[in-house]
């Protein structure tokens, strides 16, 4: 008999969900597209002027991630839950916290970091000062997984609710405020010669926790809301 | 067994509860109200005005207690919250939830009466200072928690998700407040200072106390008297509610 | 072999099983047990509360009152989880992946029992050639053979089955009660739920009638 372990069950996990972003490989863009969209609106709204331009670009930039990233939450778990591949999840002898943690995984690979990847993009239609761009990253690299992580404990929350796109948002945003906060000020920080390394840090730390509770509390969550 | 153990082990029955919440509920209104009354006389008429701002600090007695409340609440929320999640105590899951819409009229006051206060004394209704924004932060986690109690149908598992989420917010209000205070020493000159007089004067103390104390029991009378409401609702097909509505079917 | 199954303790074992939604009783209080070796025919109603009942044994609703013993000792979920397998009314399979991927991350999840490949389990169930089908393009009949296919790789011993003769063909009926048989003479056990006159596996079946609304 081959044992299943902890190991093989995550394995098997990123393995399954992989495949299936790869097989829909279309859908991955929305988010990025959607970011782009974002920032977009606004140079449209408020005018063209580089020098304002690139004072609210770091800003705009984080509003639009966190935005994105909140539109892609409920697809998290949306599927599993359907074609009842989520009991399975819960069903097996495996740590459900372990498996979240790989499904916000693969969730997070599969949304943020085409949009990771597009923020040179984004800086330029920004007029970003260029020495910002590593800030800019590092923040953006810091928090996107951080905004999963907690995205992921409230989608566990709503799961059952069958149209539940706007409550997701509002009971997620008040706590991608602080995220929000030391992610978009690290750059701020830094635009005006102030020191920023310990916002990054304090996102940082708050990662280095979320890594660990967020997936304990969203299985908690799960259990329930699907009780 | 300890007297006040067991105490709150009889408060946990239904028909006790509702008993006992009938029968307080109207004194923690009525105290709280007189209270709240002598308190407001006193913040009006005994209080002599401040040399800086005049009259329009007054305010500050129903800010100040309405800002202690809006917390306070929360911390009750989510004590309660943790019974519920923990011990499945049903009066506690209605208690938590009841406590959300009371926390967040407060909530709304300490925000509007903050507004009323900043616009003659500062010029402006709304400021991003570390106190107000996290209050703001402390209302959507309300509304929050309200509209995630209302949005599933079993009452129960609603009242255990709205629990479970109250309490992930309690972490949150701290942080919220942590980073726009930080966020703030980037933006100097944004900040300002929400609490005027920098040392309370000693006639301030009586009409504090009064609204605060006053306030507290009126939150407890409305507390009893919403989680009696609910707590019937829930039982409808019980017998102690039917002998209790005189419904003799 | 069968000296063992006689002295061990019951598989599964409910005490005075309640469950209530909203206050409102869905079943119980009930007390039943299942052994190595036996099949328990689940039978009640629309609404009598079989599918709730499988899906507390099965470990994903909480009982309101009552135990659930494993093997002799009060049920933890990772002994729930080893020792029951569920096929329910969702049958867990990803439509973008094809059936043999399907049972590849079962069986990650689960473990493999000693002695069947997912290709002879594919073969058992009659879906021999479908091991590169999407699951979504398989019929409502072969998804649910898929599902079987599943029980049947998994280590579990008991079977909690919801419903297993639905969107089966009569042939697919023979095959659910083949699979019961030989499972259940190996020492495995079947709690099963029907709401119709199927016809019931011919091994030592006993008969637990929920009737409710």
């Amino acid at each position: 008999m081959a044992e299943a372990t902890a190991r093989t069950a995550l394995l098997a996990l990123l393995r399954r969900d992989l495949l299936l972003v790869w097989r829909r490989r279309g859908d991955a863009l929305q988010p990025v597209l959607f970011a782009v969209l974002t920032i977009t609106l606004f140079p449209l709204a408020l005018g063209s002027d580089a020098a304002f331009l690139a004072r609210i670009a770091a800003g705009v930039i984080w509003v639009a991630v966190v935005l994105a990233g909140m539109l892609s939450l409920d697809a998290l778990f949306r599927s599993d839950l359907d074609d009842g591949s989520l009991e399975q999840l819960l069903l097996s002898p495996q740590p459900l916290a372990l498996l979240i943690f790989g499904k916000v995984l693969v969730h997070w690979l599969t949304t943020a970091v085409p949009v990771l990847l597009a923020t040179p993009l984004f800086a330029a239609m920004l007029q970003l000062d260029s020495n910002l761009y590593a800030v800019l990253l590092l923040s953006l690299l810091l928090g996107t997984p951080l905004l999963s992580l907690i995205g992921a404990v409230v989608v566990a929350l709503t799961v059952g609710m069958k149209r539940s796109g706007m409550l997701l948002a509002l009971l997620a945003l008040p706590l991608y405020v602080p995220v929000l906060i030391f992610g978009a000020g690290s750059v701020m920080a830094a635009a005006q010669g102030l020191p920023y390394l310990g916002a990054l840090l304090v996102l940082g730390a708050a990662l280095a926790l979320a890594l660990v509770l967020a997936p304990l509390a969203a299985a908690a969550a799960i259990r329930i809301a699907l009780s | 067994m300890n007297p006040i153990v067991r105490w709150f082990h009889q408060l946990g029955s239904p028909p006790y509860f509702d008993g006992f919440a009938r029968r307080y509920a109207p004194w923690g209104y009525a105290l709280g109200g007189v209270l709240m009354l002598w308190g407001m006389w006193l913040a009006l008429y005994q209080v002599p005005a401040d040399y800086q701002q005049g009259n329009s600090f007054r305010i500050l007695f129903i800010h100040v207690p309405a800002a202690w409340m809006s917390l306070f609440i929360y911390g009750v929320m989510a004590v309660n919250a943790f019974i519920a999640l923990v011990w499945r105590i049903k009066l506690s899951e209605l208690l938590a939830m009841n406590c959300a819409p009371i926390g967040a009229a407060f909530t709304l006051i300490t925000l509007v009466t903050g507004a009323v206060w900043g616009k003659p004394t500062w010029g402006t209704w709304w400021t991003w200072d570390a106190r107000l924004t996290s209050e703001l932060v402390l209302l959507f986690l309300y509304l929050g928690v309200m509209g995630l109690y209302g949005a599933i149908d079993d009452r129960r598992n609603a009242a255990r998700a709205a629990a479970f989420l109250a309490l992930i917010g309690i972490v949150n209000v701290p942080i919220v407040h942590f980073s726009v205070t930080w966020w703030n020493t980037l933006h100097q000159g944004a900040s300002i200072r929400l609490i005027g007089p920098s040392t309370i004067d000693a006639s301030m103390i009586a009409p504090l106390l009064f609204t605060a104390l006053g306030s507290k029991l009126w939150f407890i009378g409305s507390l009893l008297a919403r989680t009696r409401t609910a707590l019937t609702d829930l039982e409808l097909g019980k017998d102690w509610v039917r002998r209790q509505l005189g419904v003799t079917r | 072999m069968h000296t063992m199954i006689a002295n061990a303790p019951p598989l599964l074992q409910a005490r005075q099983l309640v469950f209530a939604r909203n206050d409102e009783p869905v079943f119980g209080p009930l007390d039943f047990q299942v052994s190595a070796g036996e099949a328990l025919l689940v039978q009640g109603g629309n609404g009598s509360g079989k599918t709730t009942l499988l899906r507390v044994l099965a470990g994903l609703l909480g009982a309101s009152s009552g135990s659930v013993h494993v093997n002799g000792k009060p049920a933890e979920r990772e002994a729930i989880a080893t020792h029951t397998a569920l096929l329910g009314h969702l049958l867990g399979h990803k439509g973008e992946l094809s059936a043999d991927e399907n049972l590849q991350f079962a069986l990650g999840l689960y473990g493999q029992r000693e002695g069947i490949s997912r290709s002879e389990a594919l073969e058992q169930v009659g879906l021999a050639g479908f091991e590169d089908t999407f699951a979504r393009t398989l019929s409502a009949g072969q998804k649910k053979r898929l599902a079987l296919a599943r029980l049947l790789l998994v280590p579990a011993p008991l079977w909690l089955m919801d419903e297993p003769y639905a969107n089966l063909d009569l042939q697919g009926i023979a095959l659910v009660n083949g699979m019961i048989e030989r499972h259940v003479q190996a020492g495995g056990a079947a709690l099963i739920t029907s709401h119709g006159a199927y016809a019931t596996p011919a091994v030592r079946t006993r008969l637990l009638e929920l009737s409710h609304g």
